[in-house]
């Protein structure tokens, strides 16, 4: 099925102000349960990487660029580069990569 | 923890909102680069310039909207929408937490509503680095240009997109990828844990993507699927020490852990750094 467009995006609205304004709102004690905690630590690298690979590769013309491109970025953030700069270096080694495969 | 500067006196609201504004220059340029990208993809899924920069400005979160996104294109269902949603940005719950923690008691129920809308990954790092309470007109400061930066830049790669040479394209649909990595790769860095659990997952999403069956379901339920189940499996099989000051460990990790060194935030952090040591 294919929905409404402005009822997706308010759902996404909705649902991610939620997150961000229940706990600044109600939470005032903290969070002692183990296993929540550590659930809730995991998730943002688990989400991140699931949704980066293969999609990575997937994304550019170029199979080979796109799997570059993801090597030079591990490297680049490994190595301390910010945010901003791995960004910017994926791009450059796709489109350098895509002008000779 | 005490506020050594009491309530916010009008000198140093200014002050805090200069402070914010030049913390957000590096922040609102790696938004545009990131939601140009995000653009793309928008434009992919069909959706309008307007839509877009609608989603984008109600939403703030490149994880959370990309994969909006893929499912808009997929036709997912509202639920799906939702739980996808929900767990793409779970780590906002987190970060919540721990701001929920830096914000003065007095500070009015408004006033925390604005500061939930500007939880993102860049703005809650540079905010929580500050020393002592968040003055919110700090929060405020960064977002006046990362803010429109990134709302405007969906818009422009939804339109732009369509004007670029095929290249350019390609090129850029890789900076959204960029970012999740420079997130990611810094916290494998320090702990083996981590680094072990993000291969899991690459291969984990390699599998799912082409095991038959499996690879029917939509990528966004696979998403969902793979994040529940790893995260609570990592989280049984290296559970973390729990901590009195849970969420207040929480916002050093998160702030050490982003890797968002922006050359405005890299001071302050050094004394917040050195604050917690002191109330801890």
């Amino acid at each position: 099925m294919t929905g409404d467009f402005y009822l997706y995006i308010f759902i996404m609205f909705v649902v991610s102000y939620a997150i961000r304004v229940l706990p600044l709102t109600l939470i005032r004690k903290q969070i002692k349960n183990q296993f929540i905690q550590s659930f809730l630590y995991y998730v943002p690298f688990v989400t991140l990487a699931v949704m980066t690979f293969p999609a990575i590769v997937e994304a550019t013309n170029s199979p080979v660029a796109g799997m570059l491109a993801l090597i030079a970025g591990i490297l680049a953030a490994w190595f301390g580069a910010d945010l901003f700069r791995v960004s910017v270096i994926c791009c450059v080694v796709v489109l350098v990569a895509e002008f000779f495969v | 923890m005490e506020n050594k500067r009491g309530y916010y006196p009008i000198s140093e609201n200014k002050t805090a909102i200069a402070e914010g504004f030049r913390a957000g220059i590096p922040i609102g340029l790696g938004y545009l680069a990131v939601s140009f990208s995000l653009g793309i993809i928008a434009r992919n899924a069909g959706l309008s310039a307007f839509q877009s920069y609608l989603a984008s400005f109600l939403c703030k979160a490149s994880a959370g909207e990309y994969a909006g996104f893929t499912l808009i294109a997929a036709g997912a269902t509202y639920l799906e929408m939702a739980i996808m949603t929900f767990v793409a940005n779970a780590r906002y719950l987190l970060m919540s937490c721990a701001m929920s923690q830096r914000l003065d008691p007095k500070a009015p129920g408004w006033l925390r509503g604005y500061y939930a809308f500007y939880i993102t990954d860049e703005i809650f790092a540079v905010s929580v680095a500050r020393p002592g309470y968040l003055n919110p007109w700090f929060t405020f400061g960064v977002s006046i240009l990362a803010g429109p930066l990134w709302a405007g830049g969906t818009a422009l790669g939804c339109i732009a997109g369509n004007l670029m040479p095929e290249r350019l394209v390609s090129a850029f649909s890789v900076a959204l990828y960029g970012m999740f990595l420079a997130v990611i790769i810094p916290a494998a860095k320090k702990s083996k844990v981590v680094a072990g659990l993000i291969a899991v997952c690459f291969a984990a999403s390699y599998g799912a993507a082409h095991l038959p069956v499996i690879r029917d379901v939509s990528s966004g339920t696979r998403t969902i699927v793979l994040t529940v189940v790893l995260s609570a499996g990592v989280a049984i099989l290296f559970p973390r020490p729990v901590d009195e000051e849970s969420c207040q460990d929480a916002c050093e990790n998160a702030t050490l852990e982003k890797n968002v060194r922006m050359e405005a935030g890299s001071a302050v952090e050094q004394d917040y750094t050195e604050s917690a040591h002191e109330e801890v």
